[in-house]
């Protein structure tokens, strides 16, 4: 898919909160082998943080990079599904804090762990088609895993936010993109439960590597590159496993995936995932080489995008803290203050 | 009473098929057989399953794959001994060929096991055991296994290294079989190094939950010349029991079932455990594989575990065993395990698998020994 005016990525930002658990300290808790845990340790928000305080700080990051009026925002999308709201919009909260109120469309996107390129793909359509000149996207999450289970050494907060404006003020040139999407129904959460569900094993091949290797074989194929092609390659990072085994699947240097890979060290932000990945590559990325990015949200599907820096990500990068700063900055607390944090004790 | 031959193999790849229903695989192992035989019906299909009602919301399976294989108004039903079900399965298409009440029979063992998530797998399979004495006080079928293990690991002074070596043999076997799930070989130390599931017993001594359908056509011995230049032949086929709970036996670490199975079947062949060239052994645990070599008259008691140390069990050894991978590294879909057994033993006696054998002998299990059917094959 292109659009039809010329079109990119004009101002991002992200936010990670600082608190950490261990996996070591999950394992611990729960009689498993510190050893053999899927990463580190990972992000937990503070008591006073949920998906829309994390989906501000990021958006004041992008506007600062943007260097644009909150109020030339036509659109302001927040993808997530840990919206603190189950019925009234994250993205007008947003909307209000950023001043982009009131002439502007808000709107929540839920699809699992791709909401916030999901977005994306909606605000790349906005601004691409002339509706508007700029739309901000976001990702966030502050993902809930049950205690024990196995989602509950990954599920992480954070998120991120970028802002799609004209071609001729991107920081990252926006080339192509496209949708893989299945009814694949490996991870889920009814309503009224605090907790989602999993289908085990059925998460990996046939819902995460089918999905996110056919999205990016299918945007290679329309644009005529190759994988291996891009400088920088984000692949959704539900642990650090996963996109590395992906990226051998697609025939992708390894060393081309680490810059994005964030996991390891904060965890799975869900719907931020993705998005947190492109914007570590960002920090990095220099004028001219390429980045293919592609999510994946579970139900299931994927979205892929091709970008090529342009020469004002060296003016824009040091207006707010990058991606490194926010994953260094880190207050390690124990599974009990996690638990009083993450409200795992109900009474 | 007529003698039976297998003049049909077929089967499918065991793994994790997500796309493929429990039908889809039954027909595809089943329509495999047919087509190894050169036949385009039978005259009856015993279905071996051990919970398909569970894992699957789908019983009737005689008249499912019947069905769907389009067979037509044939006799089919399903026969069930829990993983033992594939062994029980044959028995019966066996005696339905040699009691002269059908000319050719299809068994097909299947069981499509991934359709549900790991805790339930768990607890479906714990039906295996005895639902009011034992799976309701909690104890999986991995922990009533663990018990035996820790139990024989006492009486014979056996380390649990030892018994490590059944999944590095049966890992190794498996490289060669394109149907088999784990396709690569193992070292002794990852299976002991893996995480514990049930004290003393480790990951990598369990075999996988998986999805797979094996067939064989049986004919009588005199119709088989008909069909096939290498018909093998059942010299004994056998089904025992014992008490469904471990804590109604007098010993642990014997399987009265297997041993009166094995008796039967080595009387009706006329063999003995001299005898048998090739052994495929039900080591859906490692302490299975060890008690199996006990009772089926190939080890001394307390030396099974030795024997497959000292690498007697491997291909080029004294006795092979689980030639093309085992419970272990083929997979174990529970009731399509007997047949699967069957097959390679087939391919063996065939001339096609990697070991020389004249007679050849499956085991397979159900519950913790409560049903178990023995087998023996040869060659015309």
């Amino acid at each position: 898919m292109k659009t039809i005016k010329d079109i990119g990525i004009v101002g991002y930002g992200a936010y990670v909160p600082m608190y950490r658990i261990k996996n070591s300290d999950i394992a611990r808790v729960w009689g498993n082998d510190p050893n053999r845990v899927p990463v580190k340790e990972k992000s937990v928000p503070g008591p006073d943080e949920d998906a829309c305080t994390i989906a501000c700080e990021a958006s004041k990051n992008a506007l600062l990079r943007a260097k644009i009026n909150p109020q030339s925002l036509g659109a302001v999308w927040v993808g997530t599904e840990s919206k603190p709201y189950a019925v009234k919009p994250t993205s007008t909260i947003v909307a209000e804090v950023i001043g982009a109120t009131p002439n502007i469309n808000a709107a929540d996107w839920e699809f699992a762990c791709k909401a916030g390129t999901e977005a994306l793909q909606g605000a790349l359509g906005y601004v691409g088609s002339g509706m508007s000149n700029y739309a901000l996207a976001i990702g966030v999450d502050t993902a809930q895993g049950q205690p024990a289970d196995a989602l509950e050494y990954t599920a992480a907060a954070g998120g991120s936010a970028l802002i799609v404006g004209p071609a001729s003020e991107a920081v990252a040139h926006y080339e192509g993109s496209c949708s893989f999407v299945t009814d694949t129904p490996d991870f889920w959460r009814r309503q009224h439960e605090h907790y989602p569900k999993h289908a085990s094993r059925f998460t990996g091949m046939p819902a995460y590597f089918y999905h996110i290797t056919n999205a990016a074989k299918t945007l290679c194929s329309e644009l005529g590159t190759e994988p291996n092609e891009y400088d920088y390659v984000i692949l959704h990072q539900p642990n650090t496993k996963f996109p590395m085994a992906a990226a051998g699947m697609l025939g992708v240097d390894k060393e081309k995936v680490i810059p994005g890979l964030i996991a390891p060290y904060i965890g799975n932000t869900y719907a931020g995932s993705a998005v947190l990945g492109l914007a570590a590559v960002f920090d990095v990325a220099k004028p001219g080489e390429r980045v293919l990015c592609v999510s994946y949200g579970s139900g299931a599907g994927s979205d892929a995008f091709s970008f090529t820096m342009t020469d004002r990500i060296d003016e824009v990068r040091n207006e707010a803290p990058n991606v490194k700063s926010y994953v260094g900055r880190r207050v390690s607390i124990d599974y009990a203050t996690y638990a009083r944090y993450r409200q795992k004790i109900r009474m | 009473m007529e003698e039976v031959a297998i003049i049909g193999v077929g089967c499918t790849h065991v793994g994790e098929p997500w796309h493929k229903s429990l039908r889809n695989i039954a027909v595809e192992s089943t329509w495999a057989a047919m087509d190894d035989a050169n036949i385009n019906q039978v005259d009856a299909l015993v279905i071996g399953n051990m919970s398909s009602g569970n894992f699957n919301d789908q019983e009737s399976l005689g008249s499912l794959i019947s069905d769907y294989a389009g067979l037509g108004n044939i006799s089919a039903f399903k026969v069930e001994g829990a993983c033992g079900s594939g062994g029980a399965a044959f028995n019966a298409g066996v005696m339905a060929v040699a009691s002269g009440y059908h000319d050719t029979v299809c068994v097909t063992g299947i069981e499509k096991m991934t359709d549900v998530v790991g805790d339930s797998a768990t607890k479906i399979l714990a039906n295996a055991s005895d639902r009011e004495y034992e799976a309701i006080h909690g104890i999986s079928f991995v922990g009533l296994n663990a018990m035996i293990m820790r139990r024989y690991m006492h009486d014979y002074n056996v380390k649990r290294e030892d018994l490590c070596a059944f999944p590095v043999n049966s890992h190794k076997n498996a490289v060669h079989n394109k149907y088999a799930m784990f396709r690569k070989e193992i070292k002794l130390e990852s299976v002991i190094n893996s995480p514990m599931v049930a004290d003393p017993m480790t990951l990598m001594e369990c075999a996988p939950i998986c999805d797979g359908s094996a067939s064989l056509i049986l004919t009588t011995k005199e119709k088989a010349k008909e069909y096939t230049d290498t018909p093998i032949i059942v010299k004994g086929s056998s089904v025992k029991v014992d008490t469904i709970g471990v804590h109604d036996r007098k010993t642990v670490t014997s399987m009265k079932a297997t041993i009166a199975a094995a008796s039967d079947a080595y009387r009706q062949s006329g063999l003995s455990s001299a005898d048998i060239d090739t052994l495929e052994l039900h080591d859906a645990f490692s302490i299975m594989g060890a008690i199996g070599l006990e009772d089926l008259g190939f080890a001394e008691r307390g030396k099974g575990a030795s024997m497959a140390a000292e690498g007697q069990i491997a291909i080029g050894g004294k006795l092979p065993c689980c030639t093309f991978g085992g419970l272990k590294a083929r997979g174990h879909p529970v009731g399509a395990t007997g047949v699967y057994q069957l097959a390679e033993l087939c391919w063996n006696l065939r001339g096609d698998g990697k070991v020389e054998a004249e007679n050849g002998m499956a085991q397979n299990i159900g519950g913790t020994g409560s049903t178990v059917s023995v087998t023996i094959l040869g060659r015309d």
